[in-house]
Formats: structure tokens, sequence, C-alpha cells
């Protein structure tokens, strides 16, 4: 199977993607969700959860630990924008591969166990990743104060090529700075960079294998198979596409805190992919974008609004609902959040996936299995 | 999306600000392509200008946020020409007549959740999805640097909150930021003279500290202002903001020899540790033949409501107090009480201030453009805010007025009566240098968002 | 020596509030067999009974006094809480002991929370995996701080002390050394000796009661207990149910030391998982042990002398042994072999 060469099933589901990400601005109008800052966060918060999906949905292994690359992705690409060059590229390189190193030390350590003890074992680390950033690293990270641009910064690179500006210079290409929409179709391209390859982790051989360990693992290890090798791959991996959002982050607005490490940040991108589809390749994606459009949009849902969406209701009752429903909107959107993940965990493990699934199988009687997607079977 | 604060709850103020954010969220309308092509960032259209306010609504500063809220939304409705005017009859630029420049103001408030990340996340929110023109709040430097520096980028004026630390206009100074808040060495300034007469010359200080920009430069400004009196200074301990329970970082403090504990902590923060230090018996604590003495540099009304029994006879500076006795200051309690039931706080004050400070400049440049209203508040004097006669500096866009030095009331008159002002440190006293704290301005050019 | 003392006092305190969230968390993995990631909002449950019981007893009556006027010109108002005006001085002492009276009514609340908790979610998922359970009890835990965080707001509430018992206790007198030497916030001691009694009260329970052996001898082996014609899961729930009632206590006591907030639950959550795998997964005795180790060396990894050796290791020492433990030996200090061990 050469590199580049895809089936045909799947080349579809690429191009159908790319059309969806691309024209995002477009779509998003209506959803009043079409400007830059959430356009990126959906775009990025995609790259993140696919990512993470590698590990958990191929695997099984639940780490409660990602945001640790993340942040050390902003950080790194936020070091690499002040001391070398605004571009992009390097910044993104440079992210992976740090972040890749770290996963790579976490994972090996935290592999040793499975079930429970990884979950904790991440978060351990995470812990102590933001903990340490936050406290003695600060010349490193600016703990709390938060890591950014100055005009002091050196910036060899940058000024070794072109005269200073005055003002702080934003992150762009080979030259170029991006403004306006610019950010948001670089973040795209490289989603759909990162969906691609994920698509062929999923459907290689490796990735067969990594299915193997995460529904069964001990038959695994008694054939005489050396799983871990495979998982720490998985992990590494996945830990790179944190640093590699992380790095998007940065290149986005060049500031990296400290709470993007923290264990809630691990969380959400936990919440992302169940919600979605924990094992598919759609559905961690689909997870992120209506957690961010809950985080941004659904929140601003307030009693006025309400009021006018549910003036059917007669007079007297109106109140009532408007009152009950409030609860669940604006301020409380988080409490619909947590609600809807558990409807999800109790009733439909398999996410909105296995809901579109369910309902697809409904008029299609003859049932065809998607290869892409499987019901999930979280590792013990 | 005009919005008119009707309600007397926090809450309810709340809400009437978010509808604001949804009639731009959900209609399309407002996202048009036009919005890129102005000659500036967010250049007001219609027949209002959209003002956003970001302040903490959850975390170690939330209290001080509700109250910035409560600030923010009078000072709207004094610009707008409602209510009882407030301070605009007392300020001495009479060019406050309803609106700003003919536009009626309107407003989008937001939670920063007292962290960097996030107040940035939603002030660019607000400037990109609201077309917010001026973006003003937060209660923590770190949250102001952050916001700031972003406002430089997208070309949008910056009227911070409060903000304490001296970075903020000092190393991480930004032509588009201005802070009408005092900072940590004018507390110094303020505060030593009083220290030294109360406690002696010869004293012992242990520094518990808040681990960011606003905790370090507090404790270098405090250490400078105290060994100046000949104090001597334990190395100091960092504490992260929010940490709750600070008994770890206080059991230490008693068997080190030291005998001034100096809190740089603030809001909930500030309020935790003092108590904590209380329930451990250091205020009737002798050490070193000395009663143990307390000091909390930033203190405010709210911080003092929390802190109770704990807070009396505490030290501390602030940029105003609502029991100041001038014309001003008597208004804007007056007003700030009648529609809320409660004195306004020292946030209050700065934030309210501000608001109307970037309306009077705006008028008096006769435009948003902000290039125009960046030079009008630049070295600009006014007086009839509170604080005597204030000057604006250009060289690094610091306000310079009175500071207060407050201690903990012992017998207050009413639950509100909790700080007195003990001394007044003059203008003259606390104004420095602008290179001592470095940093650079950078460019007013205008940006296109 | 005196500051070693202090700092031991520190741990101890710190350890009790540890060891009494883990404790909980261990029961219900022991019996249950349940990993709950919901146990941290247990906590914080437990600490708003305390918040909602002062609310009720100090219900405010409100006078306005003409003859006072704020200084934005309204009449004062005098506010006169209901239980005064009824009971008057015994009112009084009634609201300043709130605290610790609340307790009576964080045990039935918590119960029934627990209970209600066991039943309407947790049974459902004793045979799905332990990452469903996690995930199911993190869904839970955010919409249970969601629920408290509409109710009462974001901000925390304060609970004052009884004024009684504010202040520090010489412990250097007691234990004969110089007055004045040693002194520690007397709460804070109390809420040592408080969670060692709850401790006791629960091995004692186990220990020496019949529903405590049955339940012991489940823990063991559930299936051969169940043969024998008893209802274990009953018995289980009930255990659920004591569990979320000693997360609540802890909760409750600790109300006067940290103003609660909606979100204390998640704050302590981490840790609390921390302490039980270094304790070791479903061994009571080691979340105990564990709880009041990782406190104290929490408190001593504070002190200037430690940290000036080791940068920055009071933020990291508790993860840093739980990572180590979780290396050198999964099953925890006091784990038995083959407890989750893969």
């Amino acid at each position: 199977m050469s590199l580049f060469a895809i089936p045909r099933r799947d080349l579809i589901v690429l191009a159908l993607f790319s059309l969806v990400v691309l024209a995002m601005p477009i779509w998003l109008q209506p959803l009043g969700a079409a400007y830059p800052a959430l356009m990126q966060k959906f775009v990025i918060s995609a790259v993140f959860a696919i990512g993470f999906n590698i590990l958990f949905g191929l695997t099984g292994y639940l780490s409660f630990g990602h945001a640790a690359f993340l942040g050390v992705g902003s950080y790194t690409a936020v070091w690499s924008f002040k001391l070398l060059t605004m571009d992009a590229l390097p910044a993104m390189v440079f992210a992976v591969i740090v972040s890749g190193l770290f996963a790579l030390i976490i994972g090996y350590l935290c592999l040793r166990r499975s079930g429970i003890y990884f979950s904790i074992l991440t978060l351990a680390f995470a812990q102590m990743c933001y903990n340490l950033a936050y406290s003695v690293l600060t010349p490193i990270t600016n703990g709390e104060t938060s890591l950014q641009l100055t005009l002091s910064d050196p910036r060899v690179i940058d000024s070794a090529l072109a005269p200073r500006g005055a003002g702080l210079p934003s992150a762009g290409l080979f030259g170029h700075a991006f403004s306006g929409l610019e950010g948001f179709y670089f973040c795209a391209v490289v989603l759909i960079i990162a969906f691609f390859v994920a698509q062929k982790i999923f459907s290689s051989p490796f990735g067969m294998m990594l299915r193997a360990i995460k529904s069964n693992q001990t038959r695994m290890n008694y054939t005489g198979f050396n799983t871990r090798p495979y998982a720490l791959t998985a992990f590494v991996i996945s830990g790179m596409y944190a640093g590699l959002a992380g790095a998007l982050f940065a290149i986005t607005d060049p500031l990296a805190g400290t709470e993007r490490m923290q264990w809630t940040a691990s969380g959400e991108v936990v919440l992302m992919t169940i919600l979605g589809g924990v094992g598919t390749l759609v559905g961690p994606v689909i997870g992120a974008w209506l957690i961010e459009y809950f985080e941004n949009i659904f929140s601003a849902f307030n009693e006025q609004i309400l009021h006018r969406v549910f003036s059917w209701v007669p007079e007297g009752a109106q109140d009532f609902v408007v009152t009950i429903v409030s609860k669940f909107v604006g301020e409380g959107w988080q409490l619909t959040l947590g609600l809807l993940f558990m409807l999800v965990v109790i009733f439909m493990p398999g996410g909105v996936m296995e809901g579109v699934r369910r309902i697809v199988s409904l008029f299609n009687r003859p049932q065809r299995r998607d290869p892409g997607a499987m019901r999930v079977q979280p590792a013990e | 999306m005009t919005n008119t604060p009707k309600g007397f709850s926090r809450r309810g103020v709340l809400k009437t600000g978010l509808a604001g954010i949804l009639a731009t969220g959900v209609s399309p309308l407002i996202f048009s392509k036009t919005s890129w092509a102005q000659e500036f960032c967010n250049a007001p259209t219609g027949d209002a200008v959209t003002l956003g306010f970001v302040m903490p609504l959850t975390g170690a500063y939330a209290d001080e946020g509700a109250d910035q809220q409560r600030a923010f939304m009078l000072a709207v409705e004094h610009l707008n020409g409602e209510g009882d005017g407030g301070l605009i009859p007392h300020f001495s630029s009479k060019t406050l007549k309803g609106g700003i420049l003919g536009k009626k103001v309107a407003y989008v408030t937001g939670d920063d959740q007292t962290k960097p990340d996030a107040g940035r996340d939603t002030a660019r929110r607000m400037i990109e999805r609201d077309g917010a023109t001026m973006i003003s709040g937060c209660s923590s430097s770190g949250v102001a640097i952050a916001e700031q520096a972003l406002c430089q980028e997208m070309g949008v004026i910056y009227m911070a909150g409060l903000t304490h630390s001296n970075d903020t206009t000092g190393k991480d100074k930004k032509r588009y930021g201005f802070r009408h808040f005092f900072n940590a060495y004018q507390s110094g300034v303020a505060l030593g003279p009083i220290l030294g007469e109360a406690y002696g010359k010869d004293r012992v200080a242990y520094h518990l500290t808040a681990d960011y920009t606003w905790g370090w430069t507090q404790e270098e400004s405090m250490i400078k202002a105290t060994e100046a009196l000949g104090w001597k200074t334990l190395p100091p301990v960092r504490t992260p903001v929010n940490a709750g329970d600070f008994s770890q970082y206080l059991t230490p403090v008693l068997n080190s020899g030291a005998d001034v504990l100096i809190l740089n902590h603030y809001g909930f923060d500030g309020v935790n540790s003092l108590t904590q230090a209380v329930q451990f018996g250091m205020k009737d604590k002798q050490v070193n033949g000395k009663k143990l003495e307390l000091v909390l540099p930033l203190v405010s009304d709210l911080m003092a409501k929390g802190a109770g029994e704990a807070m009396k006879g505490v030290y501390g500076t602030g940029n105003w107090d609502w029991q100041l006795t001038d014309e001003a200051s008597k208004a804007f309690t007056k007003s700030f009480g009648a529609k809320y039931g409660q004195p306004p706080s020292q946030i209050a004050h700065t934030s309210y201030v501000q608001t109307l400070l970037y309306a009077d400049a705006c008028e008096r440049a006769g435009t948003f453009y902000p290039p125009e209203v960046i030079k009008a508040l630049e070295d600009f004097d006014f007086d009839g805010m509170g604080n005597g006669p204030t000057t604006y500096r250009g060289s690094d866009h610091q306000c310079f007025k009175e500071v207060y030095a407050v201690r903990g009331k012992d017998n207050p008159a009413n639950a509100f009566d909790l700080l007195e002002v003990v001394a007044t440190a003059s203008k003259e006293s606390v104004t420095y240098d602008p290179a001592i704290f470095g940093g650079e301005l950078g460019p007013d050019t205008p940006a296109m968002c | 020596m005196e500051a070693i003392l202090a700092q031991l006092l520190n741990g101890l305190d710190k350890g009790g509030a540890y060891a009494l969230i883990a404790l909980g968390l261990t029961l219900v993995f022991g019996t249950l067999g349940v990993v709950n990631f919901a146990h941290g909002a247990l906590f914080m449950l437990g600490a708003f009974c305390a918040v909602t019981f002062r609310m009720l007893i100090t219900y405010e009556t409100v006078v306005q006094d003409p003859t006072q006027v704020t200084a934005w010109g309204t009449p004062v108002e005098i506010r006169t809480p209901l239980a005064q005006s009824w009971f008057g001085d015994w009112g009084a002492v009634l609201i300043d002991y709130s605290v610790p009276l609340s307790i009576l009514l964080a045990i039935p609340v918590m119960l029934l929370v627990g209970v209600a908790m066991e039943r309407g979610i947790i049974k459902h998922f004793y045979k799905r995996p332990h990452a469903e359970q996690i995930l199911v009890t993190f869904g839970l835990a955010i919409v249970l701080q969601e629920i408290v965080k509409s109710i009462f707001g974001p901000n925390p509430i304060s609970q004052p002390m009884p004024m009684a018992l504010r202040g520090a206790f010489d412990v250097g007198v007691w234990i004969g050394i110089a007055p004045d030497m040693l002194t520690y916030p007397l709460w804070r001691l109390l809420y040592f000796v408080f969670s060692i009694g709850i401790i006791g009260a629960v091995f004692a329970f186990l220990r020496f009661t019949t529903f405590g052996m049955v339940v012991r001898a489940g823990m063991a082996d559930r299936e051969t207990v169940g043969l024998l014609g008893i209802n274990i899961d009953r018995r289980f729930t009930i255990m659920f149910g004591i569990a979320a009632v000693v997360a609540g206590l802890a909760g409750v006591m600790y109300t006067p030391l940290l103003p609660p907030n909606y979100h204390q639950g998640m704050d302590f959550l981490v840790l609390s998982f921390v302490v039980v795998v270094v304790g070791g997964m479903g061994s009571l005795p080691g979340a105990v042990a564990a709880g009041f180790l990782l406190g104290i060396l929490q408190s001593f990894a504070s002190m200037t002398e430690v940290k000036s050796i080791f940068p920055g290791i009071d933020q990291i020492i508790i993860y840093l042994i739980a990572v180590v433990i979780l290396l050198v030996r999964p099953r925890g200090l006091m784990g038995r072999a083959g407890v989750m061990e893969s």
C-alpha cells in the first residue's frame, strides 16, 4: 500500500470532511459562530481530539493528562516565536518534537500500568507538569502571568532577514503575517492533514494492532507478542497531535498560560471524544465542535431570548418554563453538558456517531458496517 | 443592540448584558464583510457604540468582579444621560452630554475566570464577534497584561480595571493600554512611613506572595519600602493563586523569627490567608518582644467584609475609599449606593472612572479613531473624580493622583464602615521616573482587527 | 524542633481531610468495585449542607430604622435573624455553633444522596468497564457541582467557626515545651480529632457489627455471600450511603477552614485518588495511612529548608509519590496483591 493511496471510501470521507471544514465561515454564519477566534478553536480542538482518540479510541488507554502535551506544545511554539522567527512552520515542528519527547518519557513510564492505574499515572504526571510550570519553571513559562511576546525578544532569524517593525509581529508563513481569516484557513489545512494521517493510521496494520490491544491485551501477550511498543507509539503520536494543537493555539494567539495544562483541560478532551464517538474518525471532531459551540454560543442564551423562543406558550406557564429552561442555558450550560455527557455514557456509549448509525440502520435494514467505526470497548 | 440596564440584582444586570451578545451572536447581519473594510478596528457604524467589559465573575477575585460589573452598568447608565449623572457633573472636563459622540452606549459583558488565557479569549470574542470599540475590566494584573497585549495587536483601546502590578505600566506597558488604578510602587511609598511609625524601625518581615506578576512586583516594592525603614526581610514564600488553604505556608511563619507578616494576596486569597493567619493566633502573638503584626498591602472593602474581625487593625493601601469627604466621592457613593444598596469599592470606582475617561477622551478627540483617543488621554490633567488633581502620564499611561493608606476599623459604625483612611500620600510623593520600570509603549498604528 | 512539630501538626490536619475523603472512596471501591469520580462532589455537597443549615437558621427579618441614614440617603436596615428573635440568647448560640450542628442535617441528607446515587446510576455500572465508571461519575460530578452553582452562586460562602473555638491552642504547654512556642489553630486540631473519630467509628462498625461482618465477607467474596442467601446488594447500597456521609462530614467540618464553593469537589478529587492508590486500591487502613502520610509529607515539603534543596517540591510531592508507588509497587502501601493489577 503506497503512502498516499487510500480506498475510495476513505477518499470520499476526506473530501467531504475538507469541504465541511473549509466552508466553516459559510455554514457557521447562521449559527452565529462565524468569527475567527471561535472557528480557530473549532479547528484546533478537533486536532486535539483526533489525536486523543488515536490513543483512547484505538488502544483503550484512558489518559487524563493530555493537556500537559498541549501546554508543552504551546510553550515551545511561543519560545520559537520569541527566539527564532514568527514563522508558523518551525514553531509547529519544534512543538511536535518537544511534546513527542515528553510523551515518549511519560508514556514509557505510564504504559507499564493499565486501566485506572494508567489514568491516574497520566493524571499525576500532568499535574506535576502543571504545578512545575506554575511555580519553579516560571523563568520558562512565566507561570500564572502567562508567556507572551515582547518587543525585546531576539527573534534571531526574523531580525536577520528584515528590519524590525515598531510593534509586536504576528505569526505567519514565509514572511507573510496572518490577518483576518488567514489564520483560520492555515489551521484548517493542518486539521485536514491531521485527519488524513489519522485515517491512514486507522486503516493501517498498525491500527489493527492497536485495536487488538484494546480488545484483548492478555491474549496478545500470550501469543508471545510484546504490545507495549505499539501502545507507546500510539501514545507518542497522540501526544504529538496534542503538541500540534498547542502550537496552533500559539500561532493564532501568541500567548501560553498554565491553565491549559490543568487536569480539567484534559478532562475536556475526554468529554469531546466520548460525546462525539470514541474510536471513530469523525466522532471526536463532532464532539469538539459541540463542546466549543456550547461553551461560546449556547452560554450566551438568556431569559429574554427564552421568552422569545417560548412566546407560543400561554402567558402564565411561560415564566415557569423559562425559569426552568434558563437553569440549563446561559451560565448553566455546563449543567446541560454534564447531563448530556452522562446520558451518552449510559445509553449510547458510542456517542453521537452511534446515534447517527442507529438512525441510519433504521432506514437501511440490511446492516452495513462502517469500517472506520466500531463500538467502544475501553480497556480494563 | 442597545442595553438599558434596569434590574438591580447582579444577575439581572448580567442577563441584560448578555442580550446584546445574543443579538449579535445569532443574527448574521453584524458579521458582514464591512467590518473588515473600515479604517480601524470596530469603528462604530450604527447609532450605538459597543463597549466590552471583561471581569472575573468566577475564580479568586470574583467578588471584585461582581462589584466591577455594577460599576460598569452604572457608568453606562450615566453616559447615556440616565440617572443622577454620578461623577459627570463633578468631572473637570465638561464634554459628556449623553452618549459618546452622539452615539448611544451599548455594552457586552464577559467572564475572565481570573485567568489570563480565558480573559484574553473573552476579550477577543468581544472584539471579533460583538464589535467592541473599547475593552475594560479585569482585577488581576496577569489578566490585564494579557488583555492589554491583545488590544495592542487588535488596535482597540484597553482601559484596565484593577491591576496593581508595576509591570502593567512598566515592563509590559502598551500604547493602547491605560491604567487609572495605582501600583505596587505607590503602595510602598504610601505605606512605608505609616508602617515605620506604627511598628518601629527594627522589624523582621516575612512575605507570603501570590505567584504572578502582581505578587512579584508588590513584594519587591514592599521590600524596598520596608528595608528603607531599616527592616530586615526573610526569604519570601510564593503561593499559587486560588490556593484556598494557606496553612502549610502559614505554619512556618510562627517559628521563623519574623515579627511582621506581609500578605501579598488579593481577593479571596487575601481573605483566606488573613483569616487563617488570625486563626493561627498571629494577632496576639509576641515575637522578639514585640507584637506580631499582619499587613495586607493592597486591600479593598470587599476583602475587609470577607475577612470580618480578622481585618481589624491591619494596615493596607487603597486607590480610593467611599468615605472620602470630597464632593465627587460623596456623589459617586450616593449614586452607587442608591442603585445597589451598598457603597462602591475601590474597584467599582476605578472601573467607573475609566469608562468615563474613555468616553471623555473620544469626545475631546472628536472621533473614535484610536490614535487620536490615545493622544487625548496622554498627559491629560483632570480633577473631580474623587482622587484630587490627576494626570494620565503619557510616557507610561499611568495615572498619578493621591494614594491612601488605610486600616481595618476597630469599631465599625455600620456594616459598611470597615476601613478608615489613616494617611494620604500626595500626588507628588508617589510620582516616579518611568525609566525605573523600563518597557516600551509600542506604536499607535491602528489595526484592522 | 518546634518548627518541625508545627509542620507535623499541619500535616496531621491536612492528612485528616485526605484520609476521610480517601476512606469514603475506598469503601465504595472495596465494596462495590466502582471507581467513583463523583466522590469529591460528595465532599462539596456536605460542605453545602453546612451552608444551607446556616442559611435556614439565620433567616433574617429586616426592619428599617428611619433615625439613621446611609451615605446614599436611604434608612439604615436592621437585620435580626429569626432564630434570635424566637429563641433569644439560645438562638444566638445556635447560630454560633451552626457548623457543628449542621452535622445533624448532613448525615440524613448525605445518606439519602449516597443511596440515591447508587440506586439511580452506579448500580447499572457494576458490570461495565472501569473506564465507563470513571466517565459516568465524572459526568455526575459536573452535574452536581453545576446544580450547586446555580443554587448558591459561584462565590465561596464563608462559614464562621464558633467563637469559643477560634484562635490558637498552645500545644507546647500541653506536651511540655515552654509556653507560646508551639501553637496551632484550635479548629484544625479539632478537625484532626474529628477525623480520627470518624475513622475509628467506621472501622469499629465494620469490625464489631454483624452488618459490618457481612459487608467484609462480601468484600472478600461477593458471590459466596450471595449464595448464602444474604442480600449483599442492599448492604452494599447502605455502604455507599455511609461513604457519602463520611465524605459529607469531612466537608461540613472543613467549611470554617475554607469557605466552600461549587468546584471544591474537583479540587479534592485528584488528590483523593492519589491518596487511594498510594494506600492501595481497596485497602481501608491503606487509605487512612496514605492520607496522613501524604498530608505530613506535603506539609514538610513546604518548609523553606526543604524547598531550598529541592525547588518546587512542595507543589509536586504528592504526585511524585503516587508515580513512584504506582511504578514500583502498584498494589500500594497496604493493598492486597492482585487487586486491580494487570
